[in-house]
């Protein structure tokens, strides 16, 4: 349960920003295709009754999930790695775009500073030209001083202007994961 | 009537006892709706025909994210559980999407109805064959996730039986159609955001608060 001092102690993680950053945006319903990276943010979700938090088998699943609890009144996100996204644009351009709807996606960066998969390298290559092909807005986050701020502000616009947008959390801020040896 | 095929889980796409037409069942379920459902239908036949049968305010006509009603439908589910809300999906769709019967059956929302129109072909780029036509049965794939109540309509007044029994029970249903080939009988008006904002009007996510309560306002 959430005491003061576990909301003192949580927003000195960059997970802890993002729970609090969420629940005060009111957002609820989260889907997500599990990641490593995600785990410590999945877990302290799955540890507050405040969320509806569920694995979808796809990510478009968890799109179109999100899409129609919005439409329906509750707002929601999903979270999700690199190679998750890509298998996105056209259920961005043909759902969430075409239709105005603020779908809020939260990717924990693959395929950089220390990647050592080749092919999550090259999927990287493919998220902000995608991303900007659709004149969506992104922001990457490398700080945890900037984290509160840029979360939040982003969630805010995107349910203001009926956009999605897409929050990149950089290895720079999560550590990222990178080969045990 | 085989309702007592169905009871027992023995019918199977090829018991029914015709194809069913696709504009004739959805005019049959929309003039059962006296609740305020809410409806989204799939990707172009599913979403036309619903379009035809008459524009209700709780319609939703989803345009080009194949594979989506039924997700979109369990999302609708989950933020207005008290509403039942219901997916039109063609069975070329739904083998796109086969993962998300494994969702609702975990979920297990009391108030979604699955309703899946099956040709045996992706009647709208040109009638090819889908794999119900060779092998998959979609009622049993539903079952199998662990959608108990998972049924073939056998015909109109099974349907009718089906879909009552659907509306009453406090577990996410679906009823599989074995339909004809027939193209809908007219087209949607592509208006994406018009479609998406006249739906949340009609289910009462917008239009009934001021905007300055929204709790986007206070961190
Ligand atoms: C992701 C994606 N792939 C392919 C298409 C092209 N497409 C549009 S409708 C359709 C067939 C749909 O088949 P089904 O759901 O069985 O409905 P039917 O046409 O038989 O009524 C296809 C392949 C698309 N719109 N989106």
């Amino acid at each position: 349960m959430d005491t003061a001092v576990n909301a003192e102690a949580r927003v000195r993680t960059w997970h802890g920003v993002l729970h609090k950053v969420l629940v005060a945006n009111d957002i609820r319903l989260v889907t997500y295709v599990p990641d490593n990276v995600l785990k410590p943010l999945l877990a302290d979700i799955h540890g507050d009754p405040f969320f509806d938090a569920f694995c979808v088998t796809r990510e478009e699943e968890g799109l179109g999930i999100i899409s129609g609890a919005w439409m329906g009144g509750k707002r929601g996100v999903l979270l999700m790695q690199t190679s998750g996204f890509a298998t996105l644009p056209n259920v961005l351009a043909s759902l969430c775009t075409a239709f105005q709807i603020p779908a809020l996606m939260i990717v924990s960066e693959r395929g950089t500073l220390g990647e050592f998969n080749y092919g999550q390298a090259l999927v990287l290559k493919t998220m902000r030209p995608v991303l900007d092909s659709l004149a969506l807005e992104h922001h990457t986050c490398t700080r945890l001083d900037e984290l509160e701020f840029i979360a939040d502000r982003t969630i805010k616009q995107a349910v203001a202007t009926q956009a999605p947008a897409a929050l990149i959390l950089s290895p720079l801020l999560t550590g990222g994961k990178v080969l045990k040896p | 009537m085989t309702n007592s095929a169905n009871s027992a889980g023995r019918a199977t796409r090829e018991s029914n006892t015709r194809p069913l037409n696709r504009f004739e069942i959805t005019k049959r379920m929309v003039a059962k709706l006296t609740q305020g459902e809410a409806v989204i239908g799939g990707i172009g036949n599913t979403n036309f025909d619903l379009w035809c049968s008459g524009q209700r305010p709780e319609n939703f006509y989803m345009l080009g994210s194949m594979g989506l009603a039924i997700p979109i439908a369990l999302g609708v589910a989950l933020a207005q559980p008290s509403r039942k809300v219901i997916a039109l999906e063609g069975d070329g769709s739904l083998l796109m999407q086969l993962g998300c019967l494994s969702t609702v059956a975990i979920r297990a929302p009391r108030n979604l109805i699955i309703i899946v129109m099956d040709n045996g072909i992706y009647q709208i780029t040109g009638a090819q064959q889908t794999a119900t036509a060779a092998s998959v049965d979609l009622v049993a794939v539903a079952r199998a996730c662990g959608l108990a109540a998972s049924h073939w309509a056998a015909d109109e007044a099974d349907f009718d039986a089906l879909f009552d029994a659907a509306q009453e029970r406090a577990a996410p249903s679906l009823i599989a159609l074995r339909i004809d080939d027939q193209a809908a009988v007219g087209q949607t008006e592509r208006e994406p955001a018009r479609i998406r904002d006249q739906f949340m009007r009609g289910i009462g996510a917008k239009g009934n608060r001021p905007v300055t309560q929204s709790p986007s306002n206070k961190i």
